[in-house]
């Protein structure tokens, strides 16, 4: 049962960052990319993971992902277009990693020995996911709280300036 | 019962898929995307190991590391949307010099 | 119970509990046209049945036999699937909300008024919350229509914005309770102090500055009046659904209507003390009196909300942001200190 669930849920992840390669316009591979953090937070949830899984839906899918379908929206570019690089990088890129993950996929199952992961095998409660954070990992957590607000203030600095260098020094000369 | 491999295999083929996305792709806000799609596959990995060895630690870096991305998307998407207003396109192949 | 009896009785409870909601949102609408009506002067549906109580059955009709446009360049499957994510978000939420205690139906059958009680049955809903942004911001930009473009990404900007006064203004009620359960949230409210007073979450935990935030930050979430801009007609046409009709309009409708449902269902069960209440008589008294409570509590609260809609104007765009970001989050930061002060000294 544990086994058909993962695969059920594996294969929809699998399916949905395929999907984001092969599409061209990039608002189809941002929703495929949200259907991999919905099946990834449900294979949390099959680990026992269940706060990592509610905080992978509100943050990563429902507020990053939010954030990338915006600027698709506002930018409005348009499709993806071939070029002479592309083409290279399929012809190389993608056989190359297809073997790479053979490859790996061979090592881990030859080397992974009898290890097996249960159903809800560590239940991350928020209540022991807190008192781990803010007792062991306190130095992290406030670390990464002042590494948010740097970005939160290079974001506004970076999008608020509607001009560039040059135009602005054009515009002064004449 | 799923051996733990199943779970490395699975991340590790997400993984494959962001840095196939990098490597093929020219659009920048895909790139980007595929940037994300490692990050996932990484967290499953954490999550697998967390799940095994018993260690709620492995959970907490999840923690951190979408902490990270998310600080990281924020401003690469400004970067983006600064270099779309001043160069009109999103084609990396056309953003291959510092002068406009 | 065996694993055959419980899926059979999950299966009756969420039969009941979607029809229940359909129906309650469609009279929600009803309820809004009467008191809005009477509000200005004016009767409100009178014609179709018994004081117009067959005016949403009437109006179901009429969306299903409109003619169902697809304008010719708009994103096809973003424009079908937009408002199907909108109202699947929407009426999923029902899922983790409890509506009373444990009922034992015979001897084997004993279970929950609730279809499941989850650990994290909060998170849930703000999560499903998060994802209904969706709906707004695909098919405000699938309609290839720049007045739906501008609709939906104002909405969609406003709905981000408020979630985060929203979870901040839950987390005074999380410190209280201890958990991120449902149903042991109400269960934390259940008594009295000072001989009568109902010890729920406003009174007894202080958190009436919680509640105004969450009243607040609801508004804002649901789209409703004062901070409709996104779909005023005098504003952007109609918003993020302005090419759309019948069915697709109607499940836009449903799912505003379903959303402020829960709206009020989760701030009766977090502030307000959910089925709390004097329990008295025989056994089957015993069971449906709770879900009275609750559901006469979830009433006044879309009274409320309705009482809101038909007295204030609407924020302009940018009052709007300022008063999510400036007054709202700063107001719900001091809201959590304070809470969390209080409950550490008091321990």
């Amino acid at each position: 049962m544990h086994l058909i669930l993962f695969l059920i849920f594996g294969g929809v992840c699998v399916a949905g960052a395929v999907n984001l390669l092969l599409q061209h316009h990039p608002i189809d591979s941002a929703l495929s990319l949200v259907v991999v953090m919905g099946a990834l937070a449900a294979e949390y949830l099959l680990l026992g993971a269940e706060f990592v899984a509610a905080v992978q839906v509100i943050v990563y899918a429902g507020a990053i992902m939010v954030l990338f379908v915006f600027v698709i929206m506002l930018l409005n570019a348009g499709e993806e277009a071939r070029s002479g690089g592309s083409r290279v990088a399929w012809i190389f890129g993608v056989p190359g990693m297809l073997i790479g993950s053979v490859l790996m996929a061979w090592v881990l199952l030859k080397h992974s020995g009898n290890s097996h992961v249960e159903v809800g095998a560590l239940p991350g409660s928020p209540q022991a996911i807190g008192w781990l954070l803010f007792h062991d990992y306190l130095l992290p957590f406030e670390v990464t709280s002042i590494l948010v607000l740097i970005a939160i203030m290079g974001a506004v600095v970076l999008a608020g300036h509607a001009q560039s260098p040059t135009r602005a020094i054009e515009k002064k000369e004449g | 019962m799923v051996p733990l491999s199943y779970y490395l295999i699975l991340s590790g083929i997400l993984f494959a898929c962001g840095v196939t996305g990098f490597l093929i792709k020219r659009n920048l806000i895909t790139i980007f995307m595929s940037i994300e799609l490692m990050l996932n596959g990484v967290n499953l990995s954490f999550v697998a190991f967390a799940a095994q060895w018993h260690a709620l630690s492995g959970q907490i870096f999840v923690f951190f590391v979408m902490v990270v991305a998310a600080a990281e998307a924020a401003v690469g998407l400004a970067i983006i949307i600064a270099v779309y207003r001043t160069r009109e396109t999103l084609n990396v192949d056309q953003v291959d010099l510092l002068k406009l | 119970m065996s694993v055959g009896l419980f899926i059979l009785v999950s299966v009756i409870k969420i039969a009941l509990v979607f029809f229940i909601l359909l129906t309650a949102v469609a009279y929600t609408v009803w309820l809004e046209r009467k008191v809005v009506g009477h509000m200005q002067n004016r009767w409100g549906p009178t014609r179709v049945g018994p004081f117009g109580l067959l005016q949403p059955a009437a109006d179901g009709v009429k969306f299903l036999f409109k003619e169902d446009l697809t304008p010719p360049h708009v994103h096809k499957t973003l424009y079908i699937a937009a408002p199907m994510i909108a109202v699947v978000f929407a009426l999923t939420s029902i899922a983790v909300i409890p509506f009373g205690n444990w009922v034992s139906i015979s001897d084997t059958i004993y279970t929950p008024l609730q279809i499941t009680d989850v650990n994290i049955g909060l998170l849930i809903i703000l999560g499903l919350t998060s994802l209904g942004v969706y709906g707004i911001a695909l098919s405000g930009w699938s309609s290839n229509n720049k007045y739906s473009l501008l609709g939906g990404l104002r909405a969609s900007a406003q709905m981000i914005s408020y979630e985060i006064a929203l979870g901040l203004s839950l987390v005074g009620v999380l410190i209280l309770s201890g958990s991120f359960s449902l149903r042991e949230i109400v269960q934390a409210q259940s008594g009295h102090f000072w001989g009568i007073i109902p010890k729920w979450n406003i009174f007894y935990g202080g958190q009436f500055v919680a509640f105004f935030i969450y009243l607040m930050a609801a508004y804002a979430e649901t789209n409703r009046i004062p901070f409709d801009l996104p779909e005023a007609e005098t504003e952007l046409v109609a918003g993020y659904h302005t090419e759309y009709s019948a069915m697709k309009f109607a499940m836009f409708f449903m799912a505003e209507y379903a959303n402020m449902i829960t709206v009020g269902c989760l701030a009766t069960i977090l502030f307000l003390g959910g089925w709390n209440g004097p329990i008295f008589g025989p056994y089957i008294v015993q069971v449906l009196l709770p879900v009275f409570y609750f559901v006469a509590k979830v009433f006044a609260f879309l009274f409320i909300y309705i009482w809101v809609r038909g007295t204030l104007p609407r924020f302009r765009y940018d009052q709007l942001m300022a008063f999510g970001w400036k007054f709202l989050l700063p107001l719900s930061i001091a809201n959590l200190v304070v809470t969390a002060l209080v409950v550490a000294l008091k321990s």
